[in-house]
């Protein structure tokens, strides 16, 4: 066992980066994910690594197409209005097929909105923000300790299938501390060479990295093999985990720091005789609605509970069908829906 | 063991810095913990809090609806998160900024002068290291040494070394000035 350490979120996303081998980090600041830059300032050039605080959002994300096109592992974060502004970037390194980690520490919206802890980019990270017939792979760590494990498990992620990995978390898993035993570091020289990267051309044919093509017909392959791509992704790396549902009658689904207060009122309510399950989807895209599906051919309700105005209930619906009741309960704002909020609206439907 | 508190006060009081070193506490007590801060526009005027939660099992929750404990440092405080504590919980108030006295009958509340007995100890920058030592003597659920090695961890990790004397005092102080 590793020792344990008292954490915040921010900094083992951070620390986790480092441990994965990233080589190169560029990103602009913005609350509530400060902390993490911060970690990254500190320890990049100390260990001979790149850190750039850029000028914008825009820069930062471009910059990341650069390195990632060198071969390296690299990431940027920012938060809701920042991520915002990557959106063109992480359009044009879909299109590329180019790895690379983009963490939003997510806050209110639309707009400026606050600085509180929301999960209304649930819509931006899972459809495609920017242009274009494209999907990142989502991770949305509950704990400080999983942030810890989805930021290592995203570079493998980004590396095996040459795509964007997005770590979507909010503003209270960035803030808050929790004990945590960092995860191992990697050998970076032990990771698979990248015979696509376009790190110097001598004694080889020139390598291009490009998702521009004038020919429809040559767009159209190169949709496909993303497609295809997608598809495979879908069937091998969907994450969820239940909590509690093997005799319930109800079920929340929940993602992020709602999943884990969600867990205290599954702990609340059968103390009070209901039995109270927990959905937690741990990749949003691709979004675990097979499993979802299959546990509401056993429990008639699944309650979903947001941070944000239904995003995620549209994916549950989608899986679910008429196969179970299907309400909803969120907050917007930076609003958290706290333990005794989400039991009351369990009671409201457990009868 | 599931104790959730409260640490509540102005921006400067050093709550944040309290709820820390009774997390890192935790911790260093083989419990779980979670620290949570308001890093909202409270940080800024008003009043800032973060709230602690210790517990044998993994913590879920880590925002409480009703927290066993709350250690109000000025009116404020007391004001927004009285009425939020549980039934037989602790509430410290500093009796230094607070001339009133709580409302709850099924709470167990205690009002040492904290601002008075940091002076004493020897600054009142140090008044947050009193209502901790006050709080963990009231509550037991965690020993004065293991907070004591806590605080100097954390201060260490913060560059602040040089405030530990004063802090191991003005936790002593605190925890002297209760009985349970």
């Amino acid at each position: 066992m590793g020792e344990r350490l008292l954490l915040r979120g921010n900094e083992v996303i951070a620390e986790a980066a480092i441990r994965a081998g990233c080589q190169c980090y560029f990103a602009y600041p913005i609350t509530p994910q400060a902390e993490l830059l911060q970690h990254m300032a500190v320890n990049m050039p100390r260990l001979g690594r790149t850190f750039v605080q850029a000028e914008s959002e825009l820069a930062a994300i471009n910059m990341v197409y650069g390195a990632a096109s060198a071969g390296v592992r690299t990431m940027t974060s920012s938060s809701s209005p920042g991520i915002s502004l990557k959106q063109e970037g992480i359009s044009y390194l879909a299109g590329s097929s180019l790895p690379a980690v983009i963490v939003n520490i997510m806050r209110g919206g639309p707009g400026l909105g606050d600085i509180a802890p929301s999960q209304c980019d649930y819509f931006q990270a899972t459809k495609g923000g920017g242009h274009g017939d494209y999907h990142m792979i989502v991770l949305a760590p509950s704990t400080v300790p999983e942030a810890g494990q989805l930021t290592m498990l995203a570079f493998e992620l980004a590396d095996r299938y040459r795509t964007p990995v997005m770590l979507l978390a909010d503003g209270m898993l960035g803030q808050m501390m929790e004990p945590v035993e960092l995860p191992k570091p990697i050998e970076i020289s032990s990771l698979p060479k990248k015979e696509w990267a376009t790190d110097g051309a001598k004694g080889r044919n020139p390598n291009i990295v490009l998702s521009f093509d004038l020919d429809p017909e040559v767009l159209k392959q190169m949709n496909l093999i993303l497609q295809k791509r997608y598809r495979q992704i879908e069937a091998e790396e969907v994450r969820y985990e239940e909590t509690a549902t093997g005799d319930a009658d109800i079920a929340i689904v929940a993602y992020g720091t709602v999943a884990r207060i969600a867990k205290t009122v599954v702990k609340m309510a059968r103390a009070e005789g209901i039995k109270l399950g927990l959905f937690r989807p741990i990749t949003l895209w691709p979004f675990p609605g097979q499993a979802l599906r299959k546990l509401s051919e056993k429990i008639a309700i699944v309650l979903t509970v947001e941070m944000s105005a239904g995003q995620m209930w549209e994916d549950v619906r989608l899986a679910i069908a008429e196969q179970a009741e299907t309400p909803f309960y969120g907050e917007m704002g930076g609003v958290i829906p706290t333990p005794q909020r989400i039991l009351s609206e369990v009671k409201k439907h457990a009868g | 063991m599931d104790d959730s508190v409260v640490i509540a006060g102005f921006g400067g009081q050093g709550v944040v810095l309290a709820g820390k070193i009774l997390a890192q506490a935790g911790m260093n007590h083989g419990l779980e913990v979670t620290w949570l801060p308001s890093y909202g526009p409270e940080m800024r005027g008003g009043t800032a809090n973060c709230t602690v939660v210790l517990s044998n099992d993994p913590v879920g929750s880590p925002i409480v609806d009703s927290p066993t404990g709350l250690i109000a440092l000025n009116l404020p405080s007391l004001d927004k998160f009285e009425p939020t504590v549980a039934a037989n919980g602790v509430i410290i108030m500093n009796s230094s900024l607070i001339q009133r006295r709580t409302k709850r009958r099924d709470v167990r509340s205690f009002s040492p002068a904290l601002n008075d007995l940091a002076r004493k100890a020897g600054s009142e920058k140090a008044t947050n290291m009193i209502a901790l030592g006050a709080y963990i003597k009231v509550t037991g659920i965690i020993p004065l040494s293991t907070v004591q090695t806590a605080m100097a961890q954390m201060l260490k990790k913060e560059g602040k070394d040089k405030f530990i004397p004063l802090n191991r005092k003005a936790l002593q102080e605190g925890y002297d000035a209760l009985h349970e």
